[in-house]
Order: structure tokens, then sequence, then C-alpha cells
């Protein structure tokens, strides 16, 4: 009996690819599942003493501030709001459940479930920001030790955890070098600020949303930033520049520094967007490569899980002569005491309204206290290693190439090429990824403009064994093969996932499309509502 | 054990010396210095970073976390009446349940195939919102509530194509912080008075400062300091007769009884989710909305993602997808659409756990019921010698403003003293406000009972008449 | 069912100079001439690839094509059962039987109109029917400058698949051009811009989602005529080139741009349409001047195609400095890492322009890119 199963199972020792399926629940919308009187919770009931002395609080109201209906909410009772979400949850891929190396970019490494535990204490979810000081001097110290920690980690001299995510961060040190500029009568003169195409999109965005023009350097020909052209952009109108390093090629850039310099020199100031940090912890660091400000992504290098998409923190860490336009409040040490300080004239004010998420950035301190200096440089070295490892075995899918940078190393991830295999067979990276996920796994093309043909970027983190780097790497040369023999099978997947092929069409007609139930209902199905 | 006895740290499943080598032997490099050689050895760190001892047992790692959490007094050993854009609600077990769910915990952005259940998820959350609001789009959380409102603002200049916004006088001084750094490309913000008495937002004021320059008139209801602002119906019929937008920030948890704002004329909606399911978190379960109509010109505005369903393959099936559309000429403005990236998403999940356990009869009698406790707090505090509470004559939701002038003690003598009590006194608005005098911003929520309050009044009688 | 239609045109003579050594062609003469050396017809081949690439729609897709070598042959070699119009003097096609199988085929309204071919049939395809539905070409010709070709045959037929199943529903404007083939004979390169057709384009498959899509091009354009419209002052003679992108600019100054001529603009009026060169050298007297120009074709040219009119001489005499180039991030993406060129018959001028410049790719948005003569 156990033969069979072995000999079902694996090949030569070799696992065979599994029979995944995703779960399918066909699950209804929840407005669907409403059947009227239900309840899902009650609510408590006020003291009858109240209700005498305050009588019908309602009427105080105007007529027009009165609401005539309530809301059309679904009426459920509560194990059907339980198993409806426990069905949607089920239907989501999460990193606890897959090889998430396919998610390049984001770090999907593992979050550590005891920091999940430690950030569910009471002492964390039961506090008001408001709170008096001496009320909170617990978490005001995770977050004084852990803004210790990245000023170590960066060798930057302060900084903030209040931007709510990467994006955000960046954000920030667009509006610091706006108040450092203007500072200097110089706002009007540098309204320019300089990227690359291969930084995160929101260098670009970010930093034009705080009113500069954007000048974006294409690579060059090995794939990495173009000083010439870097040259070509300074101006005494260079405000400063803001780049990803190593880029989401996962080539770190060897001319970082004078990048720098030149920026320097026309006037500028220089930030750090680390969210590609994984790789090159405890091996070098913004200080040293001369940058102004920096930030790192706690959700992703630091282990705080993703939440679908938050909740996050952006730490954004800049230099003494920064310090000053940090947002407000920054947290100080008396020597005895955690103080917040908001007596900062020249902040640039609030990012968010308190602190930051800090829920995550206890799980981003636990996380650290749990490897210490050698740990980091251990998680480092191995997602450098896996990477590279992950990298041979790609380039053995035939039909994968890994442009630029011929035969030099990767730092923590690498964008793939599907090129040669979309020649041959007519096969797209995106049918490709989507039959992927016939097998259990994400799989990401890259951020748009695809300067890479038919990309695929890939980031495996310290967090995977290399028994899960042979199953993914082994998935994907799967689908390859049946791009060659089959490719009508990988055209048209996924197959075994939650729902079958998504047409697009209505999400473009703005007579069709439907954010909201109630909009789907009344545009799409005619339906009153 | 030390370094060398370490055979494998649990989360680097690699870093097994056996493993490592043979991948290292795999790839041709002798050690992870071979990746690192295209990095100049001038910016290679040639010390060992000076962090913290680790704690390699997670024994340990609990002991010591746990440790300077336990320097920290909760809510729950403290009775706390403290607002102010946070707030104690009953957050439902079931909503910490499906939070907790690893797969909603660790997911991040997968396709609408691996992730249909993020998507859905999020797709019934701006749908219940939706309702709540009566509005037809609704966007994937931002991060929060001041987000939502400098956003909204931007988003309001972009489609009026003007640049000049009037708000309310009393709006938070930190989200007008926000709003000024959000909004300096470019943007003037005026501040419009509001009526001593009542608090209401002074419409001479408005209609004074109010012109074809302006893009938008941005209010609270209800306000930052608790009071229900109840003309807004003539707040945007001003607007609106000066072809400007009317945007409102609303606390979603008042909507089972207060009316929608797009029913009193509101064009952009926004506000913070943190009521709806969300611990306080020291303020990290912060999450923010902004809805509007379905109209294309508002649609085309949203920085953030908005998920819309689509059919697939299979009748009858549900699928989602980003609303992607080619934006033309009279959606491109001028500053570009800000941004999208991770925000917070899984309070937005949350949410909707939230709103579909409450349902329409949930919503009305918390809303209803916070309402007549915080109404039976004000008419007992206003009982203590010197105090008046609540500040302004008008109708209030959760939040209302006690003056302490009559009492001859500032707040903050006022809150050590009940921080002594084991009491969380309101937020003290002496220096926002400086024209308020000695005032405090206190919340009743549904959580306190009337035990609570009367207790809360017996150690301000105490204080004050000390 | 019957759920699209597709038009086929073959033109069986395109690209037969090539192989033999000859620069095009046209013209009988030509054909006789490159049959005369053994020339094989290479379109229809190329036309097979690509309908291979569409074969699993054969039940649900309608070809319909012109007979023999125009179209019905490669069908058929694919499995596919065509329904055939028209009719032609096999071994005798023109330039006149594919315009009248272009409006034919738009009279019958199909979905996309497939062809094979080079510049000449996609120049016929144009004058036939403008840019009345989407067209997509299937590269077989010597003279690919046109912009409305796929990369290769299979690409074109995978495009024309994902466009027909309803997975790629963008359009964009695609330059269609052509050399005067006498000149380039006599190594004298003159490139003409005849005008645009519709061509699908691949901006989305499937949804990338962690960030938003990039806009499409359309809106690009209109971004960066915001950006330009805001920076053009009063004292300054534009000098404005022929494009999709510079369209936008003129038009959100409210004036009509001739489609592929060179305008000039002053003070917001147009000061002058369609001009060649020594009516510019005459404009430029004594005034503040600023070239703006977009990379023509589909191989990032900004001097040189189908914009000579703006001589080297001009070029020498505006300067540089005064040189604005437009271009929709999508353009310069499709050159996959190449850079932009010039080749304005003057290698001084040529040299100048080399080297890094700055391009206008949407409001407040701007990518530095190499320029190589």
């Amino acid at each position: 009996m156990s033969q069979v199963i072995t000999r079902q199972r694996s090949t030569d020792g070799k696992p065979k690819l599994r029979r995944f399926h995703q779960a399918r629940w066909d699950e209804p919308i929840i407005f669907e599942l409403s059947r009227e009187g239900q309840r899902g919770i009650l609510v408590p009931q006020v003291e009858d003493e109240i209700r005498n002395e305050v009588g019908d609080v309602l009427a105080t109201l105007p007529e027009t501030m009165r609401r005539k209906q309530p809301p059309k909410l679904p009426e459920l009772s509560q194990p059907q709001v339980l198993r409806h979400y426990v069905r949607l949850s089920q239907e989501t891929l999460g990193t606890d459940l897959n090889i998430d190396v396919g998610q390049g970019t984001c770090t999907m490494k593992y979050s550590p479930k005891v920091n999940d535990q430690l950030a569910r204490m009471l002492e964390m979810t039961e506090l008001h920001p408001l709170q008096d000081e001496e009320t909170v001097q617990g978490i005001l110290e995770v977050m004084y030790r852990f803004e210790q920690i990245l000023k170590e980690i960066s060798g930057l001299d302060r900084f903030s955890l209040q931007p709510g995510a990467g994006s955000a961060a960046i954000y920030t040190n667009a509006s610091i070098i706006r108040a450092y500029h203007e500072s200097r009568g110089e706002a009007g003169q540098r309204d320019e600020i300089i990227t690359t195409i291969f930084s995160h999109p929101s260098n670009a965005a970010c930093a034009k949303t705080a009113g500069f023009k954007i000048i974006a350097l294409y690579p060059d020909e090995d794939g990495y930033p173009d000083l010439e052209a870097l040259k070509a952009a300074v101006s005494e109108r260079t405000a400063g520049l803001l780049i990803t390093n190593p880029e989401d090629t996962g080539l770190f850039n060897p001319k970082i520094e004078e990048f720098v310099s030149v920026v320097h020199e026309a006037g500028g100031l220089c930030a750090y967007d680390q969210a590609n940090a994984n790789g090159i912890l405890g091996i070098t660091r913004a200080r040293e490569a001369g940058f102004d400000l920096c930030h790192f992504n706690l959700h992703k290098t630091f282990s705080s899980p993703h939440g679908c998409g938050g909740p996050a923190v952006g730490a954004v860490g800049v230099t003494q002569e920064l310090a000053r336009f940090l947002p407000v409040p920054v947290i100080e040490f008396d020597g005895s005491k955690y103080h917040l300080n908001y007596d900062r004239p020249e902040s640039i004010g609030k990012i968010g309204p308190f602190y930051g998420v800090a829920p995550v950035v206890l799980r981003a301190y636990a996380w650290v206290m749990s490897l210490g200096a050698e740990g980091l440089r251990e998680v480092a070295e191995i997602a450098v290693l896996n990477n590279n490892y992950l990298l041979k075995k790609m380039l053995e899918i035939p039909g994968v190439s890994a442009p630029y940078a011929k035969g030099k190393r990767r730092i923590e991830q690498v964008r793939y090429s599907w090129e040669g295999l979309t020649k041959e067979t007519g096969v797209h990276s995106e049918e490709i990824g989507l039959r992927a996920a016939d097998f259990g796994v994400h799989y990401w093309t890259s951020h748009h403009p695809f300067i890479v043909p038919e990309p695929c970027t890939v980031e495996p983190t310290e967090s995977y064994s290399k028994d899960e780097l042979d199953e993914y790497a082994a998935i994907l040369a799967h689908v390859a093969e049946e791009a060659r023999t089959n490719p009508e099978l990988v055209k048209t997947a996924p197959h075994n996932s939650t729902i079958h092929t998504i047409d697009h069409t209505p999400l473009d007609d703005p007579s069709q499309w439907a954010m909201t139930w109630r909009a789907y209902l009344r545009k799409v199905r005619k339906e009153a509502r | 054990m030390n370094e060398e006895q370490l055979t494998g740290y649990p989360y680097i499943p690699n870093s097994v010396p056996a493993v490592k080598e043979q991948m290292l032997k795999e790839v041709r490099a002798e050690s992870a210095e071979d990746f690192y050689e295209d990095i100049p050895e001038r910016l290679r760190l040639k010390e060992k970073m000076n962090l913290p001892q680790p704690l390699w047992s997670e024994c340990a790692l609990k002991r010591h976390v746990e440790g300077i959490l336990a320097k920290n007094k909760t809510c729950r050993e403290y009775l706390s009446f403290l607002g102010a854009g946070c707030y104690q609600h009953h957050v439902p077990a079931v909503c910490d349940e499906v939070n907790q769910r690893g797969e909603f915990l660790t997911a991040y952005a997968g396709e609408p195939y691996d992730d249909h259940g993020r998507f859905q998820a999020l797709f019934e959350y701006a749908s219940m919102m939706g309702e709540l609001l009566n509005m037809d789009v609704v966007n994937v959380p931002t991060y929060d509530g001041f987000q939502a409102a400098a956003t909204s603002i931007r988003m309001a200049s972009r489609i009026a194509g003007r640049r000049e916004v009037l708000i309310s006088r009393t709006i938070s001084a930190e989200k007008l912080s926000k709003i000024r750094d959000y909004c300096k490309p470019g943007m003037e913000i005026k501040l419009i008075g509001y009526d001593f008495e009542t608090g209401q937002l002074a419409l001479d004021a408005l209609k004074a400062e109010i012109s074809s320059k302006t893009a938008a008139v941005y209010m609270e209801n209800p306000s930052y300091l608790g009071f229900i602002e109840t003309r807004g119906d003539d707040i945007s019929s001003i607007a609106h007769d000066h072809g400007a937008i009317c945007i409102v920030g609303v606390d979603p948890i008042s909507l089972g009884i207060l009316t929608p704002p797009v029913e009193y004329g509101a064009d952009i909606v926004c506000g913070d989710i943190q009521p709806l399911g969300m611990h306080m978190q020291f303020g990290g379960g912060q999450a923010g909305f902004i809805a509007t109509r379905g109209e294309e010109k508002y649609v085309m505005e949203y920085p953030s993602r908005l998920f819309g369903m689509a059919p697939t393959s299979v009748e009858g099936e549900y699928g989602f997808g980003d609303v992607a559309y080619e934006r033309t000429s009279f959606a491109v403005r001028e500053e570009g659409k800000e941004w999208v990236g991770t925000a917070s998403a899984l309070w937005g999940i949350t949410a909707a756990v939230y709103l579909a356990l409450m349902g329409p009869r949930g919503m009305v009698e918390i809303g209803e019921g916070i309402m007549s406790r915080s109404r039976y707090a004000m008419l007992e505090i206003a009982k203590v010698k010197g105090v008046k509470a609540p500040l302004f004559q008008s109708p209030h939701f959760k939040e209302f403003v006690v003056n302490f002038d009559g009492t001859g003690k500032t707040v903050a003598e006022i809150n050590k003293a009940l921080l002594a009590r084991g009491i969380f006194g309101g937020k003290d608005l002496t220096r926002e406000f400086p024209e308020l005098g000695h005032s405090a911003l206190y919340c009743v929520t549904e959580v306190h009972t009337k035990d609570d309050i009367d207790r809360l009044v017996d150690a301000l009688k105490e204080v004050i008449e000390k | 069912m019957i759920e699209k239609r597709l038009g086929l045109i073959v033109n069986p003579i395109a690209g037969i100079g090539g192989r033999v050594g000859l620069k095009g062609s046209d013209g009988a003469e030509i054909q006789k001439k490159a049959l005369e050396l053994g020339a094989v017809p290479q379109s229809p081949t190329r036309a097979i690839q690509a309908l291979e690439r569409i074969k699993s729609m054969k039940g649900v897709l309608e070809i319909i094509t012109y007979p023999g070598e125009m179209g019905e042959d490669a069908a058929r070699a694919c499995g596919f059962e065509p329904t055939v119009i028209g009719s032609i003097k096999q071994g005798e096609t023109t330039p006149e039987d594919t315009r009248i199988a272009a409006q034919e085929m738009v009279g019958l309204k199909v979905d996309l109109l497939l062809f094979a071919g080079g510049d000449g049939t996609a120049r016929d395809i144009y004058s036939a029917i403008g840019e009345g539905i989407p067209v997509l070409g299937i590269p077989a010709g010597v003279k690919i400058h046109s912009a409305v070709f796929a990369t290769n045959p299979i690409s074109a037929g995978d495009l024309a698949m994902l466009y027909l199943r309803g997975r790629v529903s963008s359009l964009r404007e695609a330059e269609v051009m052509d050399i005067d083939e006498e000149a380039f004979r006599q190594d004298i390169v003159s490139a003409k811009l005849y005008g645009y057709l519709k061509i699908p384009f691949r901006r989305r498959l499937v949804q990338s989602l962690k960030v938003a899509s990039s806009p499409g091009e359309k809106a690009s354009s209109e971004a960066i005529a915001c950006d330009i419209v805001d920076r053009v002052g009063d004292e300054c003679l534009y000098i404005i080139g022929p494009g999709t992108t510079t369209r936008a600019i003129t038009s959100k100054l409210g004036l009509n741009k001739t489609l592929v001529g060179v305008d000039v603009v002053f003070q917001g009026k147009l000061v002058a349409t369609d001009v060649n060169e020594s009516q510019l050298l005459r404009l430029l007297e004594g005034r503040k001047v600023k070239i703006i120009v977009t990379p023509i074709g589909g191989q990032g040219c900004i001097f040189g195609r189908g914009n000579q009119q703006i001589s080297p001489e001009v070029i020498k005499r505006v300067g540089k400095d005064n040189i604005i180039v437009v271009s929709t991030p999508e353009k310069i993406n499709s050159l996959g890492g190449r850079p932009l060129w010039v080749d304005t018959g003057d290698r001084a001028v040529d040299r100048m322009l080399s080297g890094y410049m700055r391009v206008v790719t949407g409001y407040n948005e701007q990518v530095i890119c190499k320029v190589s003569c």
C-alpha cells in the first residue's frame, strides 16, 4: 500500500507536483445570505435610569439629521457571518499557506506567530494614544528601542515610525526635502526630483504629489541606473534623488556612491528607498553611501504580516541635519522616562493621526530581538543564497532568461523574462502565472511599464527551505513544458483555482462598472434596492 | 548555546550548515561573500552591527516583550473617556477571529484568482459602507482618516479645477496640519469661523469667504468637537451655488441614526473606520475611507484602487478586478492622481465583518445607545460646580466639550487628579482651542455603563469641589 | 456560433524584393525583376504563421478574405473555411485590389482587419479606410517603418486573437509611413508620414495588482499636452512636428493641426501650416524659436523620418537647448531599451543632437533618453 502511495507521490526520490485545488466555495455575496430579523451580535442595553433621565435622544436631532431608514445592511446570525468570512479566507492564498516567493519586491517572509500573539496582548490593543505618558511607558519604550535599532541598521540619526507604509514614507521624505529647500529659500528654484524607472513607481508618484517635477532615468545596457543620464539630468533645479537599491532587477548599483555625490554637488538631497533591504542587512548601509534620508518597510524586511495590503509602517530615517523636519511628535528618552516631543517648530507636521501603527512596530522589534546582529546577517545571506540558488534553477528552464548583468550574481530578487518561451510558443508571462496558480503558488510579473519583456519577478527571502524552492522551480518548469506541448491548457488557466477566467470588459465600461453591490444590482441586474 | 552551536535559526530553514553548503556548491560560490562582490569595498560594513543581544528562545523573547508591555496601563484597568479620533468601542470576537486567520493576515497582492477571497471581502466592505453612506463608490481603505480627508480635498481640487478649500475652524489641529502639508503644492486653505454658542459652522462667514476660486468646502459631522452640524443642507447649497464641491467627514458608527451626508448634499464623504471593529492599539487601528457617487468624473479621480464585480467564463460565478478604465481628457489633471500602495486593507475586511454582525438594527441601536449615554453624561457632569457640559448648545453624538473655567483649575490639573483615581479624563483642548478657555473633549460610547459615568462624575466632584 | 469576424488581406508580393537585394517591391517592373531573380513570396508563409495562432477560434470566428493568394489560400492552409469575397487576377494583384478588399471588409463590419505586407500595403489600406476599424499588420515587407505592425507573425497572431477574444480591448493610433523608393535606391532616405491606423495593443492582459496600471496612451498624450501648454510662452515661436502626441498639444490650444505636416504656432495661433524648410527658415528670422517633436514610426526616430522639413539648417539655428521632445511612456518603452535616434542628413547636426536628452512623458514628468545617430 505504502509503495503505491510512494510511487504516486514521487519519482526517483523527487517529489511529484502536488495535485492542488484551491478552496472553491462558490460563495454568494453576503447580501444574498441575508434573512430579515437575524442578528449577528447584540449591543449593550442602555440602563433604565439613563433612559428615564435623557428621554428620546433622537428627538433632539433636527429632522434633516435623523436617518429615516435604517441602512440596508445584510442581516445574518453570528455563525453565518463567521462561516462566510472563513470561507473567503480559505479562498485567499496567504504566505502561511503557499511558497510565496512569486510576489517579488514584497518580501513575503515568515511572520512569526509569537509576534502576532504579542501584538494582541491587552497591553497593546487596549491603549488609547492620548493616555497620559506615564501610563504608556511600555509601548513608548518599544518604539524608542526600535528607532535605535533602525539607526544602527541604516547608520542614520533619527527615525519616524509615523508613515503608514512604504509609499507614505516616500512621500514623507519628499516633503522633508521640500521643507529643507524652503528653509534655505530655494524651494521655487529646486522643483525637480530624479528617480529611476526600476525604482518603485511610488518614488515618482509620491514626489509628484509633493509638488515636484519628475525626471526618470532609464537603465543602461547592463540594467544599472545610467550615471551619464544622471549627469545630464542634474541642474540647479535639482531638489533630490529618490532611488531604490538594489532595484527590482536584484542588481546592486555599484556606482551608488557616485550617484549620491553627483546629486549632492548639484545641491540636492538623496533618499534611499530601502524596500529591497532584505538582502543587505548588516552588509551595507545608507550612511556610508552618503544618503540623507531613507525608509524601510516594516511589513516587508521586518516581518510584520502583510494583512492583504496593510496595516503597515514605512519607517523614515534622516541625518541629524534633517531631523528637525521629521513629523511630529518624536519619541525621546531622558534617561528614565520616555516622552512624546511636540516642540518641533520646523516639523513638516503630521503624516498621520498619532504615532504610527504601534503593533506593527512591536512585531518588527520582537523579530529583530529574536535574531540579533548575527541573525540579521544570516537573514540577508540566506535570502541572497536562496535567490541565487533559485536563479540557477530558473535559468535551467528553456525559454527563461535573466536580463542584464549576464553572469553576475543578484542580491535578493530577480526579474526574469519569458521572452524566449513566448517567441517559441506564443504563451505570455501572465498566462504562465495563472497556470502556476493551479499548483498553489503566486506569481508576479512587474510594475508598469514592462521594461523587461514578458517579466516575472521572484524574491525567495530567507523563509523557504531548499525543498520549497525546488518545488517552485519545478512548477514553473512544468508549466513551461506545458506551454510547448499543450499551450491551450496554459492559455485557458487557471483550472484549479477558486474561480474561472474573468472577463474584464465591464470593468472598463462606465455604464457597467460596479464597485458596490447596490451599483451592481442597479446597473447590471437592473434591480431596485 | 553560542553561535557556533546553533545548527539553524527557526525562521531561516536553509541556515542549517549542511544545507547551506550544498546550496553554495550548486551555485558555485565559496561563501555568501561571493554574492556581494559587486558592492564596493568602501560601502561594506566591516563590523558586526551594534544591536541588542538576541533572545533566541521563543520563551525568552516573549518574556522580554511582555515585560516591557507590562509597564503599560490599559483602558481595561483604567476608565477612559478619551476619544479625539481613536475610540473605545466593543470589538466583536468574530472580528478578531477573522482578522487573525492566517490566510487573510498574511496575504498581499495575488491575482483575483488565487486571492479571490480577499477581493470578495473587500468588495463586501465597500458594499456595506455603500449602504451605510448611501453611495455607490467606496475605496479600498487608505491609511487613516487624516489621509482620507487630505485626499478628498485634492480630489475635489482636481475635479473642480480650482485651488482653494474652505475648512471649518473646529477641525482638529493635527488633521489640519496633515492637510496643510499634503495640500501644499498650489492649494490654499481658508478657515471658516463658528458660532461660539453652538459650535456650528458660521454660514455668514462661509458666504463671505466662498467664491469662484473655491474648489471645496470641508466640514465634519459630528465635528471634531463632538457636536452635530445641523445645517448640512445649507452648507452644501452654498457650496454648490458657487460651483464648489461639498466634502463631509463622518464617524461611520453614527450612521445608523444620523442622515448620510449625501442626502444633505455631500459630494465626497470621508472618515475613519476604526470604530467599526478595530481595537485602539495606541492609534494603530486607523483606516480611512472615501466615498462618492458613481459619476465618471469622480471615479476617475480616486488614487486608491477600486474593485468591481466582473463575470467569469462560468455562468453565475463572481469575479473581481480593478476598475481600470482608459482615463480620458477630462480626467487628466495636473498633479496626477497621488499614489497607490499598501495601506489598511485588513481593517477594511474587519469592518465588513463588523457591519455584517451588526446589521441594520445593531447600527441603529448602537447609535441611539451612544447618544443616550453621552447625553446622560453631559447632564450629570453639568451638575458639578463650575463645570459646563456640553459647552456647545447643539445636539451631540459621542463626544462633547466640557468647560472648567468656573472651577479655577486647569484641565491638566484635573486630569492628573482623575488619573490618580484610575480615570483617563478627556483630551485637553486648552492649547488647541485657546478661545474655549479651560476645556476638554470627553467621549462616551456603548462600553460605558451608568456606573462608569457616575464614577467619573463623583471623581470630578471630588477633584473640583475639594 | 460565429462570435467575431476577421478580415484577412495578404499582399502576395510584399517583401519579394528583399531577399534578392532589391530595395522594395513596388511596381510591376520590380516585381517581374524579382521573380526573374528567383524570389519567393514571403507574405503567404508569414500569414499562415500568424493564423496558426488563431486556430483555436475556428468554431466561433468567421474569416472574410479575398480569393487565392490574397488570403483564401493561407486561411485554408490553417484549416479555416473562409468567406471569400471579390475577384482578382492570380499572379497580377495590384494595390487597387488591396484597397477595394479593405473597403469591402469594412462594409461587412469585420471586427479586425489583419493584413500581411509592408509599408506599401499599410499605406494602401490607410488610403482606403482611414481610421475606420482596428487594423493589425503581419510584417512581411522589406519596408517596415510604420508602427502598425506586430514584431513578428507569431505575435501578430497572438495579439489578434487576444483582441478577438476580448482579453485586450485597448486601441491606439499608429503611424503609417512609407519611404520614397526611388530616392531610397539612390541612398537618399526620405520617409513620409501618411496618417494613422488604429491598432490593438496589449495594455493589460491580466491585472498587475500591486499598483495601479499606467494610464493609456491617450491619457498620456493629454498629460503631456497639459505640461507643454503650461510652459508655452508668448515670446516664442513654436515649430511643431507631426505625430499624435504633438497633435494633442495643439488640440489643447484649440488649434487644428495638420495630420502629417509641420505647423508653426505663435501666441496661441497657427501662423503657418504644413510648411517646408524654406518657409521655416523665413519664419525663424530674428525670433526666439522652439521646436517640439515626437518620435515618428515604430523605431524611435525624432528627426529624419516624417519631419524632414525641420532640416539641419533649421535645427542649427534653433539650437539643441530649444528642442523639446515629447513622447508617451508607452512609445519609449516599446523601443525595448534602444535609444532614440536622429538622421537629419547632416552628420555634424546629428552629432550635436546625440547624447542624452530630456523627453516630456507626462505632466511634470520627464525621462532622460539616450539619443544616438
